[in-house]
């Protein structure tokens, strides 16, 4: 396990989406509040991407800039090397929840992305249900949304936003909604989709366990100490066996030294190195928030 | 029919319910009535239609853009503030003493009601379903028509209902004063003939045909879309 440095700079080729020194403020009734500051970030080709940090670090606002549906104040999103600003398919979108259109079935919410993105109407179905089957929802195609369970939904949802074979899938705390058991099974399916398609995914999570479970990396987000400061703490490169169960004791050994790195604001090498018999009780209580964060 | 027997007021005044159905079947017979009903609905329909074409586009460009809701959005809530049937004396000098001032009226009465119905449905919308429509690519007349439209169509129901009583109610106020074939044109023969009788059944006949609209027709159709977005039946 190696924190690397925040600032990555990784080969030409590799890269699929570049974020290059990001702010965002954002005027409230209290005054300016500095949402992001200094992002500079790049997420490789089939890379599985996990933003993480505690709530107004700015990691949705980051997701959210990334899609095009808000806009930064400065600093610039390269997907394959071309800014890119509007919201487009080729950065779709799996939302916390209630994105899906009610008003439409199954399949014809996967169906709908592919109208867009002008699908002859012949291959939509076909496609549409291929994407189906790849969450494990082919039975389902017809059902209506209010038939579905939580979990059934996010599945169709990472269809809908899959079947436009997006560069990028940006995932905005997408099983936070759900219990823990669908979480759990979706960590496995997510993983499993990842694999199967190639898929390059930006994941935003508030849940260090999560960001352990399914990323490649993780970035730790924090809300900047002073002005000028990066937003982003520390990466964390996560080398466990895939797939990866949210109980694997090395998923959580390392979710632990996270979630240390992120109460105290900075990197902590010494916590990296501790084992486990020589924490004292204070650590300990910590040891046992940060399982209680990995469960919430 | 106690209260007739009573004999509180004059029979003339107060007719008992036989006499009413009486002059009901009467009514039915001779055609009168039934030619007054298609008069009326044929009105009504014309009027609600072109208010319901107008008023749902009109609703969901003001709920959705800036120049709409500063233009239109002003006015029609400011015209909300007027009865319907005042624009009848308008209507009578622009368009003479014809069908075409009852139509008027009937589409000024529901086509305000329904742009702000449809209006405050489109702005209560969740915002997820044009965040994730746009992040598919989906943008343009599109976004309209396959996202808003159908998004909105719980709140263009309620919006569809109120405007139907709207239009129901401004016909009648307008056949009442201006005089030609109609419902509220017989009633008002009703009221000059002094036969109190025709008066009920005439209002009878108004009451079955808003209630049925309410009812059989709206009732069914705001089912199916609750059942399709899995809302609570009411």
């Amino acid at each position: 396990m190696i924190v690397a440095p925040p600032l990555e700079e990784l080969s030409g080729t590799e890269v699929k989406l570049s974020i290059r020194g990001l702010s965002k403020k954002f005027k409230g009734s209290a005054g300016e509040v500095v949402a992001l500051s200094n992002v500079s970030l790049d997420v490789r080709a089939g890379e599985f991407l996990i933003l993480v940090g505690q709530s107004g670090c700015g990691k949705s606002t980051l997701l959210n800039i990334i899609g095009g549906l808000d806009s930064a104040d400065s600093g610039s999103v390269l997907m394959d090397g071309r800014a890119v600003t509007l919201p487009g398919p080729d950065r779709a979108m799996v939302f916390q929840e209630g994105a899906l259109f009610p008003w439409l079935t199954a399949v014809k919410n996967v169906e709908f992305g592919l109208t867009q993105i002008r699908v002859p109407k012949h291959e939509r179905r076909d496609r549409a249900l291929h994407y189906l089957n790849i969450v494990g929802l082919s039975k389902f195609s017809d059902a209506c949304i209010h038939e579905l369970s939580g979990g059934m939904r996010q599945r169709v949802a990472i269809a809908r936003s899959l079947a436009v074979e997006p560069r990028v899938l940006l995932m905005d705390e997408p099983f936070s909604a759900l219990d823990a058991q669908t979480r759990e099974d979706l960590y496995i399916e997510l993983q499993r989709i990842w694999e199967s398609t190639g898929a390059t995914i930006l994941f935003v999570t508030h849940n260090v366990r999560e960001a352990v479970t399914l990323g490649d990396r993780v970035v730790l987000l924090r809300r900047p100490a002073e002005r000028g400061d990066s937003s982003i703490q520390s990466v964390f490169d996560v080398e466990i066996m895939r797939p990866r169960h949210i109980d694997d004791m090395d998923v959580a050994r390392m979710a632990k030294q996270i979630s240390l790195t992120m109460r105290h604001g900075h990197d902590k090498p010494e916590d990296l190195t501790r084992n486990e018999e020589q924490l004292d009780a204070p650590s300990l209580l910590r040891g046992f928030d940060s399982a209680l964060d990995g469960r919430s | 029919m106690a209260v007739a027997k009573a004999g509180i007021w004059d029979s003339t005044l107060f007719p008992a319910p036989g006499k009413v159905l009486e002059n009901m079947i009467d009514g039915f017979r001779t055609g009168t009535i039934p030619m007054a009903i298609s008069a009326s609905l044929k009105r009504v329909c014309m009027g609600y239609g072109i208010s319901l074409l107008i008023g749902v586009p009109l609703g969901i460009l003001v709920a959705r853009k800036q120049l709409f809701r500063d233009t239109i959005g002003a006015l029609v809530s400011g015209l909300q503030a007027l009865p319907s049937i005042c624009w009848l004396p308008l209507a009578l000098l622009w368009f003479g003493l014809n069908d075409k001032a009852i139509l008027f009226v009937v589409v000024m009465g529901s086509l305000v009601s329904i742009t702000i119905a449809v209006q405050d449905g489109v702005r209560n919308l969740p915002p997820g379903y044009v965040r994730a429509a746009r992040t598919l690519g989906c943008k343009g007349l599109p976004m309209y028509t396959q996202v808003l439209l159908p998004a909105s169509l719980p709140a263009i129901l309620i919006a569809a209902k109120l405007g139907w009583a709207y239009a129901w109610r401004a016909l009648m106020s307008g056949e009442l004063l201006f005089v030609s074939i109609g419902l509220g044109h017989l009633l008002m023969m009703g009221r000059e003939l002094a036969d109190m009788s025709q008066v009920l059944s005439v209002m009878i006949v108004i009451i079955a045909i808003g209630l049925f609209t309410d009812k059989v027709i709206f009732g069914n159709a705001e089912l199916q879309v609750r059942e399709r977005f899995g809302l609570a039946r009411a």
